[in-house]
């Protein structure tokens, strides 16, 4: 049973980061934006543990950053949440275009 | 006796106001705190005499001095001479008047008293560093309160006058910054470069570098101290303060900038000093005889004030210009003299606001009448104002005059000319103002029923009176006090001139 | 007994009472503060007059010379290690004789203000400034020093101007006040000056230091000072020039004069005191301080002596014009001082030479008592006519009996009529002149005789010219006024006989004063003829003043309008000092310096609108611009960084 390739599992990571970079850019619902940004950590998160998988096995470095990525990510998504929440109270949407109170 | 304490005590005091509830607890702690400034200012006074009588010499008395920033060398340095103790003493003057005369500010009243007191902290920081980073430290703790209390408190375009008065004068203290950094960067006190104003002045800074960074510093305070043409922050500025503002910051913030000039531009840069010497008059100059004229024509009793500031100021920087002894020597009264005496002079001009809501004196007319206390003190500093012996006004005048003729150049003779040209000027807008809104008849029946002045009014300009009539009467307290100081001063500047 | 045991009060006095009675006095003693500030001014004159008596008869001379005794001085402001203002007393001559004038005319006019003040809202207020002016007033003659001497000049200002305003309710009394300050302002403006150049090349402020230093032709501030020119004119002519310029202004010397004829606004009382008798003479004061130094510079003298002789003339002749008996008074006393100025300028020091600074001071101490005399009267008049228009009034010889009488002799005090004091001292003064300036001897003697006829007017149109018309709601005054009437009369009469010369003389060495009869012909003659021509034009009601007005046509206009020379002043000020300089001066300020700082303001405003299109709000955006901020970033380090 031959390995599979470092690339493809590059491949599958820059996919999903793109794919979460479009979303980020496209979507105009936060929660949306959210799960895109989501998408582009774990993106990151399979970089890290390819990374260390293939290139240094013998140690540990990369799955502990995948470790904290993790922590840091669901701290982040709270705190995403909460505000949309709040701003949902607010205005009644989670449209993005609609907290406009700032600009400027 | 511990210079921190100037310190700590506004701190104390501005952080148990905010644990006040109401104008009545927060107006009694103000007031308890800037009673026990005042006594702790004449503690210091009194230890300091002590000290000079017992004989110490050393230019600097009561220094502390803890690191606060080691990698950059910025400490924590306190130390007083003459010049910051006559500093010191009027700024605890005109905080208890100005306290006194906001008796009644039921507006926010914590707010309002919390920056008052801020103020009166950065101030009191200023005149004891000798730290060039912490003096820069206290004097923009100075700045920010001013915008607030003209913001919020304020009258008239208040909004852009405290938009332009914060302008300017962070403006001016970023000018100052930076020759701040010019000197820091310049010096080199046992192989580091430092932030100590005492040992910047023991070393020679070059004549080149000064010839750049003086006029940055100087501009710099000299925007804080009215120097034309940055002058314009004054009359808006203080015509739209709340009255204990004003007081504030004609008695207290313009003497940031005239203390500045002095302590930081002309004694560290004693060779620019005098290279730009020509040019410092020339603005001054300016500075009071067009100040004079320009009063002369307003109608707002405020705006006269605030432009007669201007003309008054432009004597600190005159004498300061001037370079002798006797000058430097004026400036220094100038500066207290004028604290006072503008501080008592906005304080009679709010009482009279707070009560016609006019300042305009052609709508007034006739209060010698209808409140004759309030009357009194007014006239009592427009008198000051214009020079009349036996009021502090006189005193400084005379001094920089005095000090000013001594230089035989025709220009610095001109100079000298034109501004005690400027006393006719003064007794002519004085007078127009006290003929006008004090004296004459009644022209609003409806003011006839106004009250005089009430008990806290009254205590608030008396103990200005007592300052400007003590310094008027005998001089010879504040000129002993201030004249070792300015002649280390004065002589540091000779010792140091290479190409005179 | 010794002088620092009581010297100190005479002026201290009058400063605690001023303290006392202004702080105090409005509120819980108002009806006493006359009594307060009489009893005062009764002990400071009993003072005064032991002064007199024991500096002139104990132990003012030593070989003969008197002495100037410094009983008392302060240091009071040290500018540099050798230049300070010292606060001081000193006793000489004229300061001497000047604290009897300041504190006898004084008393009296506080004796006769108890009741011509009576029921005065601000009584005591009034009282606080007369001891405020009798306290500066003192304070200017016994100055040790040169700032001294200007301080307390800038003092007897400052009462002078409350006072003109007292009655501050009228416009024309605040506007009286504002230009008798604001003019003296300007004539200190160049005593002040002279101050300083005095100062820098004398290096001292003291008096005698001063004029010990710069008469010693030797010493080498007498040669800085006299070396050093400006305009080509030496500086000490120039110091001379300007501090006298001081003396012209308080003096109301022509052109100066404008504001003492407007200061009659004040009460009639302080006219008596501070615009006759005292303050007004402050300027021959100084000028005779600083004698010995004017008499090196006869440039200066000439001017002196010219603006004196044209003051004197000039005030005569409008004098005899004007209808406000005040004013008429006030034309006088400028026409007095000018002959006191001119005795002056036509003196040199020391000796026989010294003829004229002997005649000034005694024209100076007997014109106190007439004058003031005379504006008491006029306040006595005023009182019961409650008019100072002279047309109101006219045979009040029947109501006022004393007033009468007094008025009476000094008219002929001031017209020079034998054997009353002003003959005597204008006999000196004109012989001085005689001796040295033939010119200004003919002006003297011309305006003596206008003196004779405008005083003469005066009297006949007050006391005779009509059957009275008032109806007087009460009698010619009490007793607190008729006292100081009575007492200055005699006064008048009995100065003349002072042998003043043996007391005060330029150099203290006394001169024996002589009244040469054939002399005296001339001027008496012609003040005979003047008051027989007054007694024609104004005894009785008759045609022909008018006539006599209307055939002179314009000069007598103009002389009425007082030579337009008010207008001249309020062209300059109001016009072109207020127009041409003000205004702009306050448009630059708020349109062209405050607007450059705006301009700057609304720039950064500008470009910050301009550039703030960039912040849309929009996070994608945001994210989009950091993304290809990255990608560029990634471009740049792979490919195109090698």
């Amino acid at each position: 049973m031959s390995e599979i390739p470092l690339t493809h599992i590059l491949f599958v990571s820059t996919a999903l980061f793109f794919i979460g970079m479009y979303g980020l850019f496209t979507r105009r619902n936060m929660i949306t934006m959210l799960m895109s940004i989501e998408l582009i950590l774990n993106s990151v998160n399979i970089n890290f543990v390819a990374f260390n998988k293939y290139l240094y096995s013998d140690q540990l470095n990369g799955v502990f950053f995948t470790i904290f990525i993790i922590a840091i990510a669901a701290a982040e998504a709270a705190v995403g949440i909460a505000i949309i929440i709040n701003l949902y109270r607010g205005h009644h949407s989670i449209d993005v275009e609609d907290a406009g109170e700032m600009k400027y | 006796m511990n210079l921190s304490l100037l310190i700590l005590i506004p701190l104390l005091t501005a952080i148990a106001i905010l644990f006040c509830k109401g104008l009545k607890q927060v107006r009694v702690v103000a007031l308890l705190g800037a009673v026990i400034q005042l006594f702790a200012a004449f503690f210091l006074l009194y230890a300091y005499s002590n000290e000079r009588a017992a004989g110490n010499t050393s230019q600097m008395l009561f220094q502390d001095a803890y690191i606060w920033f080691k990698a950059l060398k910025i400490d924590y340095h306190v130390g007083v001479d003459g010049i910051s103790i006559a500093m010191i003493l009027l700024t605890s003057f005109v905080v208890l008047a100005g306290i006194l005369v906001s008796w009644r500010q039921e507006r926010m009243s914590k707010e309002f008293f919390f920056l008052l007191i801020l103020l009166s902290l950065g101030a009191y920081g200023f005149f004891i560093s000798l730290d060039l980073f912490m003096l820069f430290f206290f004097l923009e703790i100075a700045v920010i309160p001013k915008f607030l209390l003209i913001g919020i408190w304020g009258s008239g375009k208040k909004e852009y006058s405290a938009m332009k008065l914060a302008l300017m004068l962070m403006g001016g203290s970023a000018l100052v910054f930076v020759g701040l950094l010019g000197l820091y960067f310049n010096s080199t006190f046992g192989g580091t470069t430092t932030f100590d104003l005492l040992q910047i002045a023991q070393m020679h800074i070059p004549v080149e570098v000064q010839k750049i960074f003086f006029p940055f510093i100087f501009i710099g305070f000299g925007i804080f101290g009215a120097l034309f043409p940055f002058h314009t922050w004054v009359p808006d500025g203080h015509s739209s303060a709340p009255t204990a503002a004003s007081m504030f910051l004609a008695g207290i913030s313009m003497k940031l900038g005239g203390y500045g000039c002095l302590r930081v531009a002309t004694y560290l840069m004693p060779e620019a000093a005098h290279y730009y010497s020509p040019v410092i008059i020339v603005l001054a100059t300016i500075a009071i005889i067009y100040g004079a004229f320009a009063t002369m024509m307003q109608k707002d009793l405020k705006y006269i004030n605030a432009y007669s500031s201007v003309s008054h100021c432009g004597f600190v920087l005159l004498g300061i210009g001037m370079l002798t002894q006797t000058s430097i020597n004026g400036a220094v009264m100038q500066m207290v003299s004028h604290g006072l005496m503008t501080a008592l002079f906005f304080a009679a001009i709010g009482m009279i606001y707070d009560r016609t809501h006019t300042r305009m004196t052609v709508q007034l007319g006739g209060l010698l009448k209808i409140m004759p206390f309030i009357s009194t003190v007014f006239v009592l500093a427009g008198l000051c104002s214009l020079g009349l012996p036996g009021l502090s006004g006189f005193v400084a005048e005379a001094t920089v005059f005095m000090g000013s003729w001594q230089n035989a150049d025709t220009l610095y003779r001109v100079a000298t000319i034109l501004s005690c040209a400027s006393i006719v000027v003064t007794a002519v807008y004085i007078l127009r103002a006290v003929g006008q809104a004090i004296m004459g008849p009644v022209n609003n029946t409806q003011y006839l029923s106004l009250p005089d002045a009430a008990w806290n009014e009254k205590i608030a300009a008396t103990i200005l009176v007592i300052g400007i009539v003590v310094i008027g009467i005998a001089p010879f307290l504040l000129s002993d006090l201030i004249t070792p100081s300015t002649q280390t001063i004065i002589e540091h500047t000779f010792n140091n001139i290479s190409f005179k | 007994m010794n002088y620092a045991s009581y010297i100190t009060w005479i002026p201290m006095l009058p400063m605690a009472s001023f303290v006392l009675v202004g702080l105090f006095g409005r509120k819980y003693f108002k009806n006493l503060a006359g009594v307060i500030g009489t009893i005062v001014l009764l002990a400071i004159t009993v003072l005064s007059f032991i002064t007199v008596y024991q500096y002139f008869f104990v132990d003012g001379k030593v070989n003969d010379v008197y002495q100037s005794i410094i009983p008392e001085q302060y240091s009071w402001l040290q500018f540099s290690p050798n230049l300070s203002i010292d606060i001081g007393i000193v006793l000489d001559p004229i300061s001497v004789m000047m604290l009897l004038i300041v504190s006898f005319v004084s008393l009296m006019v506080h004796v006769f203000s108890l009741s011509y003040m009576k029921g005065e809202e601000r009584f005591s207020t009034y009282y606080a400034f007369l001891s405020l002016f009798t306290f500066s007033m003192l304070g200017l003659v016994v100055s040790t020093n040169i700032f001294q001497i200007y301080i307390f000049w800038e003092l007897v200002g400052i009462s002078s101007y409350l006072l003109i305003g007292f009655y501050y309710d009228r416009p024309s009394a605040v506007a009286a006040s504002k230009k008798a300050f604001i003019v003296t302002r300007f004539a200190d403006l160049g005593f002040l000056i002279g101050i300083l150049i005095l100062a820098f090349n004398a290096g001292t402020l003291d008096f005698h230091t001063l004029i010990e230093r710069l008469t010693n032709t030797q010493s080498s501030q007498f040669i800085s000072i006299t070396t050093s020119s400006f305009l080509g004119i030496s500086m000490l002519t120039w110091a001379l020039i300007l501090v006298f310029v001081g003396g012209a202004g308080k003096s109301a010397m022509f052109p100066l004069q404008v504001w003492l004829p407007d200061a009659m606004e004040g009460p009639t009382p302080v006219s008596a005191l501070i615009h006759a008798a005292t303050m007004v003479v402050a300027g021959v004061y100084l000028v005779a301080r600083l004698f010995p130094l004017y008499s090196l510079d006869a440039i200066v003298l000439n001017i002196v002596s010219y603006v004196g002789a044209i003051s004197a003339l000039l005030a005569a002749i409008i004098a005899c014009t004007q209808t406000d008996i005040k004013r008429v008074l006030a034309y006088s006393t400028i026409s007095q001082i000018g002959y006191m100025m001119f005795a002056l300028g036509v003196s040199r020091y020391g000796g026989e030479q010294g003829l004229g600074y002997m005649a000034s001071m005694f024209h100076l101490f007997t014109h106190a008592f007439f004058k003031s005399l005379l504006f008491l009267c006029a306040g006595a008049i005023i009182h019961l006519v409650h008019s100072n228009e002279m047309k109101d009034m006219g045979g009040l010889k029947k109501l006022m009996p004393v007033t009468h009488v007094v008025f009476l002799i000094a008219c002929l005090a001031i017209a020079g009529i034998p054997p009353f004091s002003g003959f005597f001292s204008k006999e000196e003064i004109l012989t001085a002149a005689y001796n040295s300036n033939k010119f200004i001897y003919a002006m003297g003697v011309f305006t003596s005789m206008l003196t004779a006829f405008y005083m003469f007017r005066l009297y006949f149109r007050i006391f005779h010219n009509k059957d009275s018309h008032v109806e007087a709601d009460h009698s010619e005054g009490s007793l607190s006024m008729k006292i100081p009437l009575v007492i200055l009369a005699i006064c008048t009469l009995a100065s003349g006989f002072v042998p003043f010369g043996s007391f005060v003389t330029s150099d203290g060495i006394s001169l024996t004063t002589h009244v040469d009869i054939v002399f005296s012909i001339l001027p008496v003659t012609l003040s005979v003829a003047a008051i027989l021509f007054a007694a024609k034009l104004y005894y009785m009601q008759n045609e022909l003043p008018g006539r006599i007005a209307s055939s002179l046509g314009t000069f007598y206009h103009a002389a009425y309008k007082k030579f337009y020379i008010d207008e001249v002043y309020l062209f300059i000020t109001k016009k072109i000092i207020f127009n041409l300089v003000g205004k702009p001066a306050a448009w630059i300020d708020r349109h062209i310096v405050d607007g450059f700082m705006n301009l700057l303001a609304s720039i950064t405003a500008k470009i910050s609108e301009m550039i703030k299109g960039l912040q849309t709000g929009k996070v994608q955006n945001y994210a989009l611009y950091f993304f290809g901020g990255i990608v560029g970033l990634a471009v740049l380090f792979i490919y195109l960084w090698k």
